[in-house]
Formats: C-alpha cells, structure tokens, sequence
C-alpha cells in the first residue's frame, strides 16, 4: 500500500506556503457544481462547512445531534493555543510547533505540526471576528494563560467555557451559511456507512434517527469531522453519544487507520462513584496550578485526610518532578497517579483516588483569591460529590479524555481513500503520541476553517462532473448491508443488554490497553474482545423496531463497531514495543519508571488496513521524518 | 433510596402520550437523575418492554441537549443547573416524581421525554452571527473590547440553548434565548454594524416560530442553567425599538441580515 504523505519540499518553515502556491484551485463558477458532504459539526465540521459553503461549494452536513451546537468540541474547558506573542515573552510559530512536537513525544508528523502553529494566529482574529467573547485585560487587549508542557503563555480562553464560545461561533457561521442556502443541515441523522465508487468516496448512507429511514446521498467528496472514539473504554469524559461509527465504517471500506492505541488519559476528573456510572467529569487541568496532590505515604491509611500530618503525605508529583511539580504533563501525571494507587495508597472508597489538596493555596492567597479563580469548577465538584472543596481535598483520578490516533490521512487532510477527508480528532495527524493542553481546538478549528478549504481543490479538480447519483447500483448495495446490519441486531432478541456489552468492553480496555499495558494483558485482551463480539451477536437484546426513534438501536450499532476498535487498539498497543506519549508498556521504562522510546525501532506511524471481520488486519508503516528538529527525549525533571 | 416515576410516554409525535408509574431499585443518592433513568431502562429491556426514550449527551451541563421538566419544573429542583448534574439526594426517600418533557408548541414531542427545538436553530440562521468570511478577520487586538463590556458579552453568550426559557413561560416566548444571542453580538464592537438587521430578523423569525410573546415574569431566568439574566430582555427591547425606529426612517435599511 503506498501511504504518500505528499509532505511539499523545501524548508519546512516554506512548506505551508509553497503547497498554497502550487494547489490547485476551483474556480468560482465551478464551485457550485460540487457538492461537498461533512459530517459532524464540531470544531472542525461546523468551521469546514461554513468556510466552503462560503466558497460557493454545495454543502451539505449531517450530524446525529438534535443541532449542530451540541458536538461535543462545547464541553472543552480550558483554553486555545496561538503563537500571537501578545504577551512578549518570546513565543513563535516555531516555538509552539516545538512544543507541540515535543509534547507529542515525537511521534506527529512535523509538516502536519508546522502548519498548525502557523494558522493558530489566524484562528484567534476569525473567532474574534465573529463574536467569541474571549477574555480580555483591562485596557481591552486579549488575555492569555499558561497551560502544560510549555514556558510561554499563548493561551486564549474564555472563561471556564472556551470550547462552547468557539464551537457557537463555528456554528453561528454555520447558521450564516444555512439561511443562505449554501449549506443543507441534516440533523439527526447518523452515517452508517460510506460508499466508494470506482475506488473513490462518493457519498454516505445515513439513518433518520427519528422515524429510521435509511437513505443515500452522494457527493464530490466526503468529509468525516466525527471526533474520536474514546468511549470505547465506556466510561470517558466524552459525551454519551460520541461514537466511532463513522470512521470505521470508513475504515472497514479500506481507509487506514492511523496509531490507533493512542489515547489520552487526563489526570484530573472526578473518581467512580459506583456501578451504575454513565459519565466521567473532568475538573479544569487549570486547577493544579494551585492545588497539590498528594497521598499518604502508609499503605491502606484509611484516616480523613485532615488526620493524617503533613509528615505522613507523599506530594509524589513534587517528590519526581521537582521542576514541573503538579503541572507535569498529562501522560506523565495519570502515570503518577495509577503507581501510587496500584501501591495501595489511594484515597477514597475505591482506593482509586489522590488528593487535590487546596488548603496550602488557602493559606496562601486567601479563600476569596481561590474562590475567585477557581469558584465555577468548585461548584461541579461539590454539585457532583456533595463534598466542600475549599474545606476537604479534591480527589480525583485519571480519565479517558482524547484520542490521538484516527484515520490517516496525507498532507492534504485525505484519507487513503480519494475523495475521503478527515478532519479534527477524527485524524491522526498533529499531536502523536500524546496532546498538549488548548492544542484540541486549536487542531480543529485549523483543520476546517484554513487547511481544507485550500487543500480540497487538489482532489476536486481531478473530480468534475464524476459525482454519481444516489441511485447508483454501489448505493443500493451499501444501504442493503445497512438494512441487514439493523435487522440483524432487531432480531436478534438475546438476553443481555447493549450497555452490558458495553460495561464489559470498557473494563477489558481500561485494565488491559489503559494507563499502563504489557504483553500479556494486550494479547488475553486480543483474546476476550473477539468472544465478547461473538456473544454480542448472539445474545445481545435490542428492543423496539427500526422505524422508529430507537436509542437502543442507536447505541447497539455504536457499541458492535467498538467491539471491532477495541480489538485493533489492542492489537496496535501490543505491536507498539516501546513506551511513549499515553502509550505506556510496561516493559519499555527507564530504571525510574519513565516511559523508554524507542526511535530506531518504532519512529513511525503504524498505519492498519482492514483485511475483513475476523481477518487479522495488515499494518502498514509511514516513517516519521524529521527534517528540522532531532528526536529527543523528553525531560519534566 | 427508591422513588416513583410518574413519566410522560408517548410513541411519536402524532400519537396521544400518558403517564406510567415505575418504582425504581434501590437507589444511590450520589447518582445523578440521568443515571437513575439508565437503571430503569436498563431493567425495562431486560423485562422486553422498550426504554423510556430521552434526551441526553454531554451530562456535564454543558451541551444543552438534556430537556426533562420534573415536578414542573425545567431542569429540575436546583436553581443553576442543568437536568444532568442534578442528583438523586436533592430527592426524598418514597418520593413520586413527575418526568415530563419540555413542553412549548414550537417544540413538538416526538418521543416520550424528547422534544424537537428545530425552531431554535432557525431563529439563529436568521441572524444570530457576524457575517464575517473566513480569513476576511482583521488583527484580533486591532479591536479592543472593555473588559467590562466583554465580560457582559460573555455572561449572555454562556447560554446551551436548552430552551428550559421557553419551557417554563406560560406564553412559550423565546426571548431570554434570542435576547441572550442578540446581547452578546449586540455588545461587541464587532456586531454593531448588524445591530438593527440582526434585531429585526430574530424577532421576525421568533414569531413565524410560533413563540409566544414576552410579559416580562421571567420564569425564564430562574430556571435558566446558566442564570442569563432577564436584563438582557430588556437591552433587547431597547434595540428592537431602535431597530424599528430607524428602519421606518432610513430608506437604506433592511430586515435581512447576512446577505
């Protein structure tokens, strides 16, 4: 298989700039005779929808939600990172690609990174532009903040809410588009499959997830903005209805997906409280700039924590990291946290838990400062825990949060598939092995508002008047295997729950391919996942018919394409004989616990091929060049 | 803990809905009113009776896709706060708690607890933005904004589109939502140019919706989960005056915004 990066030559710092000069362009009469199909409206949908319909393409954009405003880009709280140097402290184009490379253990491709950092700043004024009320210093200038893994403060934020304020301001240029008629809005209605004509993408199919009518529609090319697919562990702090259907389906049409094993575990969310838990919250990674963390240093210590004396506390994120202290970066602090669980010294019921402590901060700045600062992230956790804050520790504990892995797709943003494109956390391409803080919205918005407009052009002009109608015969057949797909799960009127499969899935994944992996895990989880998937499709109970609003139904063909992800996760992490970024095994740490790359052996993006259900997949390598910087090992000490 | 469920079930939106009872398992007060309703859909299926359909995504507050009314209320007990962070121990022990879905005409049911808020989407296409073209956008601190005035923008722009306001009006009017939408661009150096245009389109398009006009109770604000407050009604009400005004008097006005 020929995975072609099309990474443009010359000097990286040109790269951007050259690939612009020697794309080609639609022109504008042409522009309307193609139709454009984006699904998702996130971040990077909701931007790349408006941004081309404003170009004079015909748009149109599905999405399972009620309204484009509900993607789940709108829960990211903290912040967006630009290279605007407002602050004067140094900051460049360079300096926040370095960070991002970095922080990404070196393992993203560095063009893909490059040209990120370069769009950032321009993000910032088109969100301005439209509205987003970021936060501002008194004279009326933008304020920043500082975020992980890096020494400069470039990022953009408003309030505790950043990401609602950017996806309503994608939206509202969404909206702009709609009433304009350059834009038709699907809602409600979810892609369950992709159709290739001759080798090239060429439309969907979707099911109306209000009165279940599955139908076609076809297009120039299509674009997949549909998030990632971290609720394949089923307790994450994704949204419940986030989902990976969309792109595997398109990968089971031959597209490749790229890192799968890659997922980001945020160190700060709130621990399980029981069984019956739908939902893991996530608590501001803002917080640990004044919030230490600390367990007690006795196994088993089941006194309240105001008993046990400060001699008796192991800060251990102070204790290993002395110069980065309880702002190490994600990876490395979820680590921390798990060894010092696995060592029985845990915090609450579970014994799944470290205390964020504010009471040193308290006693510093005073209540009032803490309250100021913090006050809307102190009121989720005692709505949540009934437990005071400002008087007990936070606890809390690791989560899945992010995917870095996705569908791999070149220079361009298209997937090996010609005419598939991929934007945002659906793709793999710029944050390796692990995301820096405020770099999920920064990905997305850059991706959809100033990549794919430019880069589409090289796909549509080898694509005119080729765009099939929606009757044609490899339609027909892709909605027949949808049609059976539904059936077979109606029919099948087993004993257990979806959501059961669901539960079970997620512990296999978070035991086996969680913070921490090694062989054996990965290879009895290879084992478990194909007899659970086995057992789902035999026994699993899905009530109520097709032709209806069915959310069991909506759910059971999500959780059937984890059965299939999770697999492929393992499969990856196993492969992967090295540790780096939030892929840690076991095997591969230095004499300290740190994570042990190896670039010799593994400096490449493991790109996987789907041979069919129950075939093993084939992977593929795509070598990560490194033209400017050297890999380096990354240091928090 | 266990209570009573008095829940609103409906087939679609062409059919009559009914309540039915159902008394949950043994409950723990720590779990939140969505995951109570997974615990008993998860027993429903497991009786072969179909799941109580509702609304639901993000359950952190902050998607605006959860839209229960329980006891009558939108959003439930808490002041501030959406149905998904509400939790079992703001419930007695044996308590009968009615579930009902949002109900405003311009938001039909079309299934048991789930309402379809279209309308909403529409007022926005209408003239909820800032026509600005992508890459079109200036410097963003060739701009600057009062912190004062962008903190104000920014209260009236925490709004999830629930449409608890709605809910909760007795004539169903929209205009917490369309005045939190007007404000927040209204405020900004960067909307003014719209202003009258934007005004005019909403109210236009609010009322082709269906919703009721505003008498200025503000049920809306309290049961707001992001508290938006009703003063933005009343900016709201200033601009549409204006609006008005200098539309019958300017011959180079007109209510389409955007094109």
């Amino acid at each position: 298989m020929n995975l072609d990066a099309k990474t443009p030559s010359g000097p990286l710092a040109q790269k951007w700039d050259r690939h612009l000069i020697e794309s080609k362009l639609v022109s504008p009469n042409n522009r309307r005779k193609f139709e454009i199909i984006v699904v998702g409206a996130g971040l990077a949908g909701a931007s790349a929808a408006a941004s081309l319909g404003e170009l004079g393409y015909k748009v149109k954009c599905f999405v399972f939600h009620d309204s484009p405003r509900r993607a789940h880009s709108i829960a990211a709280q903290g912040g967006i990172n630009a290279a605007k140097n407002y602050q004067n402290d140094g900051d460049s184009v360079y300096r926040l690609f370095h960070d991002t490379i970095k922080g990404g253990d070196f393992r993203s491709r560095e063009a893909n990174v490059y040209r990120l950092a370069q769009v950032s700043a321009n993000i910032i004024d088109q969100c301005v532009a439209q509205g987003v009320p970021f936060a501002r210093e008194y004279g009326g200038l933008l304020a920043n903040r500082s975020f992980g893994g890096a020494q400069v403060s470039r990022t953009f934020y408003a309030r505790g809410q950043t990401g609602q304020q950017l996806l309503l301001g994608a939206y509202s240029a969404l909206s702009r588009q709609i009433g304009l008629g350059n834009v038709t809005m699907f809602n409600q209605r979810e892609m369950l499959d992709l159709v290739l004509v001759d080798g090239h993408a060429k439309g969907i199919v979707v099911r109306d997830l209000v009165n279940g009518e599955i139908s076609s529609h076809s297009a120039d090319a299509v674009i997949l903005a549909t998030g990632g697919y971290g609720n394949v562990f089923n307790l994450s702090t994704y949204a419940r209805g986030s989902n990976a259907t969309a792109i595997w389906r398109a990968h089971r049409r031959g597209a490749v997906f790229g890192n799968p094993c890659f997922t980001q575990i945020h160190p700060t969310c709130i621990p399980v409280s029981g069984d019956y838990q739908s939902k893991l919250t996530l608590m501001s990674e803002s917080l640990r700039n004044d919030g230490r963390i600390w367990v007690p240093k006795k196994v088993g210590d089941k006194r309240a924590p105001g008993d046990i004396p400060e001699d008796e506390r192991d800060y251990y994120l102070e204790r290993m990291y002395p110069s980065y202290g309880n702002l190490a970066p994600r990876d490395i602090s979820s680590r921390a946290a798990k060894r010092v669980c696995d060592e029985g010294r845990g915090v609450g019921a579970s014994g799944l838990g470290v205390y964020l402590d504010f009471s040193d901060s308290i006693n510093r700045l005073g209540l009032d400062t803490i309250r100021e600062r913090y006050n809307n992230l102190f009121d989720i956790y005692k709505e949540i825990t009934d437990e005071n804050a400002y008087e007990v520790p936070m606890r809390i504990f690791p989560a899945v949060h992010y995917t870095m892995g996705g569908l791999w797709v070149d220079y361009n943003l298209m997937s090996n598939i010609p005419g598939l494109f991929v934007l945002g956390e659906a793709n793999y391409s710029d944050h390796g092995a692990n995301r820096l803080g405020a770099s999920a919205l920064m990905q997305g918005l850059a991706d959809g508002y100033f990549v794919i407009p430019y880069t589409i052009g090289n796909y549509l002009t080898t694509a005119l008047g080729k765009r099939p109608p929606a009757d044609h015969p490899e339609f027909r057949k892709a909605e027949d295997e949808v049609n059976g797909r539904v059936k077979r799960l109606l029919d099948n009127k087993g004993k257990r729950t979806v959501q059961s499969f669901h539960k079970e899935l997620g512990k296999i994944m978070w035991d086996y391919c969680g913070m921490a992996r090694n062989e054996d895990g990965l290879k009895k989880a290879i084992e478990l996942i194909p007899q659970l998937r086995a057992e789902y499709w035999e026994n699993v109970n899905v009530p109520g018919s097709g032709e209806e609003l069915n959310q069991s139904l909506e759910r059971a063909g999500r959780v059937a394409d984890f059965l299939e992800l999770g697999e492929l996760m393992c499969r990856d992490a196993l492969d992967r004989k090295e540790s780096c970024g939030g892929h840690f095994r076991e095997e591969h740490q230095t004499g300290d616990g740190e994570a042990l790359r190896n670039d010799d052996d593994f400096g490449f993006v493991s790109c996987w091929e789907f041979k069919g259900e129950n075939e093993p997949p084939v992977m593929h390598r795509e070598p990560l060049v490194y033209e400017e910087i050297k890999m380096a090992v990354r240091n928090y000490k | 803990m266990k209570v009573r469920l008095k829940v609103w079930r409906q087939k679609n939106e062409q059919s009559e809905g009914g309540f039915q009872t159902y008394d949950t398992p043994e409950l723990n007060p720590n779990m939140s009113f969505l995951e109570m309703l997974d615990v008993i859909n998860e027993e429903l299926t497991e009786k072969g009776e179909e799941p109580i359909a509702f609304d639901h995504d993000c359950r952190e507050g902050i998607c605006g896709t959860c839209s229960l009314t329980i006891n009558g209320k939108p959003h439930g007990p808490h002041r501030g706060v959406a149905t998904c962070q509400t939790y079992m121990r703001s419930f007695h022990d044996g308590e009968t708690i009615t579930v009902e879905p949002f109900r405003a005409n311009p938001f039909p049911v079309i299934r048991d607890l789930i309402v379809n808020r279209a309308a909403f989407d529409k007022i926005i296409q209408a003239g909820g933005f800032i026509s600005v073209r992508t890459g079109s956008a200036p410097d963003a601190n060739n701009l600057p904004v009062s912190k004062e005035v962008a903190e104000l923008a920014m209260d009236a722009a925490a709004c999830i589109g629930c449409g608890a306001c709605v809910a909760a009006c007795k004539n169903a009017s929209a205009m917490l939502f369309v005045a939190a939408k007007s404000s927040q661009l209204n405020l900004l150096p960067q909307g003014k140019p719209e202003k009258d245009s934007r005004v005019l389109a909403l109210v236009k398009t609010m009322d082709e919706a269906g919703f009721g006009n505003c008498t200025n109770q503000y049920e809306c604000s309290a049961v707001c989960p992001k508290l938006i407050s009703e003063d933005f009604i009343a900016r709201f009400n200033r601009d549409y005056i204006a609006a008005g005004f200098r539309s019958k008097f300017s011959s180079a006005s007109s209510v389409s915004a955007g094109s």
